[in-house]
């Protein structure tokens, strides 16, 4: 398999930011109220990852390593902007539903996370590729979370009405603690299948988001425990 | 009503009603993350009450003083970020020669907080909506309250989990998001409380 498809496959699959890595929690249990909002926030987020990786692949040998963590802010967050503006300019409805959380994007755990882990030590194109493919794959899972939440919550998919009249929705799940409910489900489906295949988790690393450290593996966490 | 019942509401408002963790999905990282022990949970909920605090208010400085006057709020999320990963840098740096019994409680967690989506949320929320000094002084403490109240619990919560026989598939993530969701259950029988 060549180098782009096997990125976006890794991506998409393999290690999907969501179900398998973790990543992103906040806008992932905070926008998928509905199928149209995960999708619209996947897709921005997935804008500015294929960007980000791509610039920070290029500038990878001139920003010195002791500043590399305030510089790729400062990209990443020049980036949210340009889709800010962008999305105010010709997406309303949308941008006034994801409301905060497009600036947000800045502290998303997968886009410092990817520029960290692979955007820093590959060439941009391959990096784009990455980008590309996490985004993807993050697009996908907040839109089936979102389509999930919609079908149960309000009894619709993209706005179309689908269940049957006699249908009562439950408007829990479009509700906060829906999302907990849905992402718990997932993630015990994910466990199940890890435990069936025997295979272990893939390789994490600290960016200073911490749920993907929620294991023992979490640095901080053992720095703690020795202390004591 | 006078300011320090106004201040009492806003903080019960925004730390109980409007819970940042549980109602507006802010800062759930390490929410999930560092809510493993109580002790480390104070800790974390104690840094981020000070960051909160200190970056919503030199932000709305920043805001109405720099951004305002010179036409350029379109830079609020560049000039913010950097402002709090900025002042994480020098907050850490200021215990470390300072107060090194406090650095050696706290320390640890400041790096993590520049990546904490509450600390950037409540300073550009407070701008979008346009809120004056106490307000967002309110804000940002009420929050910051809540979220130390909301990992307090979580963490105790935890500490319970670890003698129950949990389902396999459901160890470690699911068995905490599930906890979590009753938690935001109950947190939603404050909304029927109103202040105003």
């Amino acid at each position: 398999m060549n180098k782009p498809l096997e990125r976006l496959y890794n991506g998409v699959i393999k290690e999907n930011p969501t179900f398998v890595l973790m990543l992103g929690m906040c806008p992932t249990l905070a926008v998928t109220t509905s199928a149209i909002n995960g999708l619209g926030m996947g897709l921005s987020t997935c804008a500015v990852l294929m960007m980000s990786n791509f610039i920070i692949s290029l500038l990878r040998k001139i920003i010195p390593d002791k500043v590399r963590m305030p510089a790729y802010i400062v990209i990443v967050a020049s980036l949210v902007t340009v889709v800010e503006l962008l999305m105010q300019a010709y997406v309303r409805s949308l941008y006034a539903s994801l409301g905060l959380f497009i600036p947000l994007i800045v502290v998303n755990c997968i886009i410092l996370g990817r520029a960290e882990a692979y955007a820093s030590k590959n060439p941009p194109l391959s990096s784009l590729f990455d980008g590309l493919g996490m985004g993807l794959g993050f697009t996908l899972a907040l839109t089936l979370i979102g389509s999930f939440r919609e079908i149960l919550g309000k009894g619709s998919i993209f706005g179309f009405n689908i269940m049957p009249s006699f249908y009562e929705p439950v408007s829990i799940m479009i509700m906060a603690p829906g999302a907990f409910f849905v992402l718990a489900a997932l993630a015990a489906v994910m466990n199940k299948i890890r435990q069936k295949k025997n295979k272990p988790t893939p390789e994490k690393f600290c960016n200073g988001c911490c749920t993907e450290c929620m294991d023992d593996t979490c640095s901080i966490g053992k720095k703690e425990e020795k202390e004591e | 009503m006078n300011y320090v019942t106004a201040f009492i509401l806003g903080i019960i408002n925004y730390a109980l009603i409007d819970n940042v963790v549980l109602c507006r999905f802010l800062g759930l990282c390490p929410f999930l993350g560092v809510s493993k022990k109580t002790s480390t949970a104070v800790g974390m909920g104690a840094s981020v009450i000070a960051v909160i605090t200190l970056s919503s208010a030199i932000t709305y400085f920043i805001n109405k003083y720099a951004l305002i006057p010179l036409n350029l709020v379109y830079m609020r999320t560049i000039a913010y970020i950097m402002i709090i990963a900025a002042l994480v840098q020098t907050v850490e740096i200021i215990l470390k020669r300072k107060m090194p019994s406090l650095y050696k409680a706290l320390g640890v967690y400041l790096p993590l907080i520049t990546t904490n989506c509450a600390v950037l949320g409540v300073a550009i929320d407070c701008s979008q909506k346009g809120f004056g000094f106490f307000d967002t002084m309110v804000f940002s403490v009420g929050t910051s309250v809540g979220f130390l109240v909301s990992i307090v619990i979580m963490a105790g919560i935890r500490e319970r989990i670890q003698y129950n026989k949990i389902p396999k598939a459901f160890k470690g993530m699911p068995i905490v998001l599930l906890a979590a969701g009753l938690m935001a259950i109950a947190f939603f029988g404050f909304k029927g409380v109103s202040f105003t």
